[in-house]
């Protein structure tokens, strides 16, 4: 039986300890906001918070997330999510959507160490997260207003 | 937050009482327990034409749109429109899917429901202008009789319908149900361009708070209590099929409940998603190639080459082209291009859920691009007939073309996977990105032979081209899609001639992001611009010379020339490119500066881009889809090739060797937008063909290496 804490509830599974992460939250869990991509951790559309830092939750299966504390898109909060969810939205980052919860949880985990991210840092953070829509230029602008914003 | 709210908000806006203009709305019959998390607006039968709008008591108005939404912005797009000719609020407009029928929700340049070759604004323009007015005109007539006023003296703003002399005023809402019983003119009036309020603003898109909050519902995310998760084991070889399969360690998988062949491989059904894909990783199936695909990409090239100057299919000849070249004094230059198969992968796979009803009919939920296509084809594999099968098209990680494919070839998958069952469980049919990669559809393999001729007065007088490849649209004769771009050469010269060759292969083809002009828009802009530069000629007053007979594409040029300010200085180690292409009715002018990256591959520092697609419905998705667009287009020109190995075995699975474009490899991207009082025309895919050769165009002028096989990358570190 494996015990973690989901979006700050206690949860357990006692399925196939093998089983990612990301098939646990979509499949048992029905949080469906976390996308699966590629499987392989290239992609970066299942990307969650994992203690506190970003993890791919494809290739993490649920038997290492014991004792931990997982937070995805649905349960995201704190200034830095609130920062990003407002720049994203009054910039229309999104296309066709699909890999933006994951692109969100690697920009909030970034503000969340680095308040104030030059180019570099947001290559650096974001590079893990593909967008086949390409809306890479607005994620950037994004991030950058967002950081503004908190500054403010 | 979990899926159980977002059902709730979802069905209660929708399931709203409200008007419905034009077609009448069947019970939602969706059991409360067997469905979590399905968008509604899939499911009703329609009655009548103009049934594109509906307005709850709310005050929303809810645009039911016949095109998909997979981030191209139809769903903002359509909706501006008709709240133009509604003159509504924007902060009141919704969309929707409609349901499917190829008749009232036919593409009107298709002649059936389908999205694609960016025509979504550009059919549904004077259509949804005219729904819009209707609706206006209803909900005037209804105020007009509630109040006992003249309707002449009523008017709209904003949402608000007023009239001035008795000072009454309502919203849409309270006079919607009685607008519903009024006669819709038979032609309503329509608005002069001049008096648009919402067309051509930077309105906010309708889609983005629920896919910024994970709340936005895909195919992928719809369960349904005891739902079937169920995969397919495909070859790896195209034309392959199943010879003979072992699947004793498959079935010892936890959670897998049974494995049956059909007609694509064999298919791994379980209880959720990870033992469906565990259990297909334990079967061992032997494939019977006797049928396969088994040439290599290197032999396809070479015997491709082999029908160049063989009788082809003639699709231009003006002038004489071998007295052309053949005149004193000329001289001329040949070049070969090689384009590699592509595939489009979408964020979200292929998949499709399938529910059957107590009464044996069935919903089907997918990305559906042609859903009439998909609701035949599926009742077909089922066994039922067509009325039985609902199609319920949701939103979509993307498609770039992938998800449009006549005959449905993935719905015959999907279908046939279900209909193996007993149909007793709901399933979910999903493809890996292994199968994706892996799945064919691609941008085919293409093949050009190019000759240019140049006279001594440094004048490209002829020009003779020939494209080897298969023709997508499966045709014997001249397929026009295999030479669109070419055939039709904006350039004035007075020698031209295109010819094409179809091949034939068992890798099925597919149309991927501007279809021809990915490949004749490389092979035509770099190749021009080659023999500009030969003659001596500025790559963009050398194409203006050329470009007199066509006002369109020079307005693109002019602008990003003003807006690159071409022709100033280029920071040292820089090069800069040019490239116009005219694509689905749009013309689209893009300038890049690269410079020699660290790894030896060119690197992007910034795109400006001009395009002119007539009235501009919504500047935000616009700039948007060039943005996209160029970074789409971009990666496939660095990085990406579906290659056939030894034996015709394909090489790439996922996105560690099918690359796609990252952050740090974007560049800055400067959108202008030629203003116009042309009819709309559309913007997903033609930001996509420039870019590749003006990249090229500026790596030749930065290395003098032309480009003459894609992707860069691959050819660059060979």
């Amino acid at each position: 039986m494996i015990t973690f804490k989901l979006n700050g509830q206690q949860r357990t599974f006692d399925g196939d300890p093998e089983t990612p992460l990301l098939w646990v939250l979509r499949d048992f869990e029905k949080l469906t906001g976390t996308k699966y991509g590629c499987g392989i951790a290239q992609c970066g559309a299942c990307t969650v918070h994992m203690d506190g830092t970003t993890r791919r939750s494809c290739i993490t299966p649920i038997s290492t997330v014991d004792g931990s504390e997982i937070v995805t898109i649905e349960g995201i909060e704190g200034k830095e999510a609130e920062a990003i969810h407002k720049a994203w939205v009054a910039i229309d980052v999104p296309q066709c959507g699909y890999c933006q919860s994951g692109q969100i949880m690697s920009a909030v985990a970034l503000l969340q160490v680095t308040p104030k991210p030059t180019d570099d840092d947001i290559d650096g953070a974001m590079a893990g997260n593909i967008c086949r829509c390409a809306t890479y230029h607005r994620i950037r602008q994004a991030i950058h207003d967002a950081a503004d914003t908190m500054e403010g | 937050m979990t899926i159980h709210t977002i059902k709730s908000t979802r069905r209660s806006f929708l399931a709203g009482a409200g008007l419905v203009i034009g077609f009448t709305l069947a019970p939602k019959v969706f059991s409360a327990n067997a469905l979590e998390g399905v968008q509604a607006g899939g499911a009703e039968t329609l009655s009548a034409m103009n049934a594109f709008v509906k307005i709850g008591a709310d005050d929303t108005v809810t645009v039911l749109s016949k095109h998909i939404e997979f981030g191209q912005g139809p769903f903002t797009g359509l909706a501006t429109i008709v709240a133009e000719e509604l003159d509504a609020d924007w902060s009141q407009m919704r969309a929707v899917h409609s349901p499917a029928d190829d008749k009232v929700y036919a593409n009107l340049m298709f002649g059936l429901q389908g999205t694609g070759g960016s025509t979504a604004i550009a059919n549904s323009y004077d259509q949804l202008r005219k729904a819009g007015a209707t609706a206006r005109a209803m909900l005037v007539a209804a105020a007009a009789a509630e109040w006992n006023v003249p309707a002449s003296e009523i008017t709209v703003s904003k949402g608000r319908i007023m009239h001035a002399g008795s000072g009454k005023e309502s919203g849409f809402g309270a006079l919607a149900a009685k607008a519903a019983t009024q006669t819709p003119p038979a032609e309503p009036k329509l608005k002069d361009p001049k008096d648009f309020v919402l067309i051509g603003k930077e309105l906010p898109k309708l889609d983005t708070l629920s896919k910024t909050n994970g709340t936005a519902v895909y195919t992928l995310d719809i369960t349904a209590d005891n739902m079937l998760y169920a995969v397919v084991e495909h070859p790896a070889h195209f034309g392959a099929t199943v010879k003979s399969f072992d699947d004793s360690e498959a079935r010892k998988v936890a959670g897998v409940v049974d494995i049956k062949q059909v007609p694509q491989g064999v298919a791994v059904y379980a209880d959720n998603t990870f033992a469906a894909l565990k259990g297909r990783a334990a079967l061992k199936v032997e494939w019977d190639l006797s049928k396969a695909e088994t040439r290599s990409s290197d032999q396809l090239t070479a015997d491709y080459a082999k029908l160049f100057g063989e009788k082809g299919l003639q699709a231009t000849h003006n002038g004489d082209v071998d007295k052309a070249f053949g005149a004193a004094g000329v001289q001329s230059l040949e070049a070969t291009i090689v384009f590699p198969f592509l595939a489009h992968a979408p964020m979200e796979p292929l998949d499709a859920v399938f529910i059957k009803r107590p009464d044996g009919s069935v919903d089907v939920y997918n990305g559906a691009q042609f859903p009439g296509m998909d609701k035949n084809t599926a009742a077909k594999v089922l066994g039922l007939d067509s009325s039985k099968v609902r199609i319920n098209t949701q939103i979509t990680g993307g498609s770039f073309g992938r998800k449009a494919q006549f005959g449905s070839p993935y719905m015959q998958e999907a279908a046939a996977v279900f209909g193996a069952t007993d149909g007793t469980r709901p399933l979910k049919h999903m493809w890996t990105r292994e199968d994706d990669i892996r799945g064919g559809y691609y941008r085919p393999m293409y093949v050009h032979k190019m000759r240019g001729a140049m006279d001594a007065n440094g004048q490209i007088v002829g020009w003779d081209q020939t494209i080897v490849g298969q023709s997508i649209m499966g045709k014997a004769d001249l397929d026009d899609s295999s030479v669109e771009g070419a055939s039709d050469l904006p350039y004035t010269i007075p020698n031209l001639r295109v010819i094409s060759h179809n091949t034939k292969l068992e890798v099925p083809p597919l149309w991927w992001r501007s279809v021809g002009h990915t490949h004749t828009g490389f092979a035509v802009e770099t190749f021009v611009d080659e023999l500009l530069q030969k003659v001596g000629k500025d790559p963009v007053e050398g194409r203006l010379a050329l470009l007199q007979k066509e006002p369109r594409h020079t307005g693109t040029l002019k602008k990003v020339a003003e807006m690159a300010n071409w022709g100033s200085p280029i920071p040292e180690g820089r090069q800069r490119g040019v490239a116009v292409v005219k694509s689905f009715g749009s013309y689209v002018a893009q300038i890049v500066e690269i410079s020699l990256g660290e790894d030896g591959t060119p690197r992007v520092h910034k795109v400006w881009c001009a395009v002119d697609c007539g009235i501009a419905v919504n500047p935000n998705v616009i700039a948007a889809q060039m943005e996209g667009g160029i970074g789409y287009g971009l990666g496939a020109v660095l990085f990406d090739a579906i290659t056939l190995g030894e034996g015709g075995k394909i090489v790439q699975s996922n996105f560690h060797d099918y690359r796609s474009l990252r952050i740090n490899e974007m560049p800055a991207v400067e959108v202008a937008i030629i203003p116009s009082t042309e009819k709309p025309t559309g913007v997903g895919e033609p930001g996509v063909p420039p870019v590749g050769p003006a990249v090229a165009n500026a790596w030749r002028r930065l290395t003098n290496n032309p480009v003459r096989q894609l992707p860069l990358v691959n050819v660059l570190s060979a």
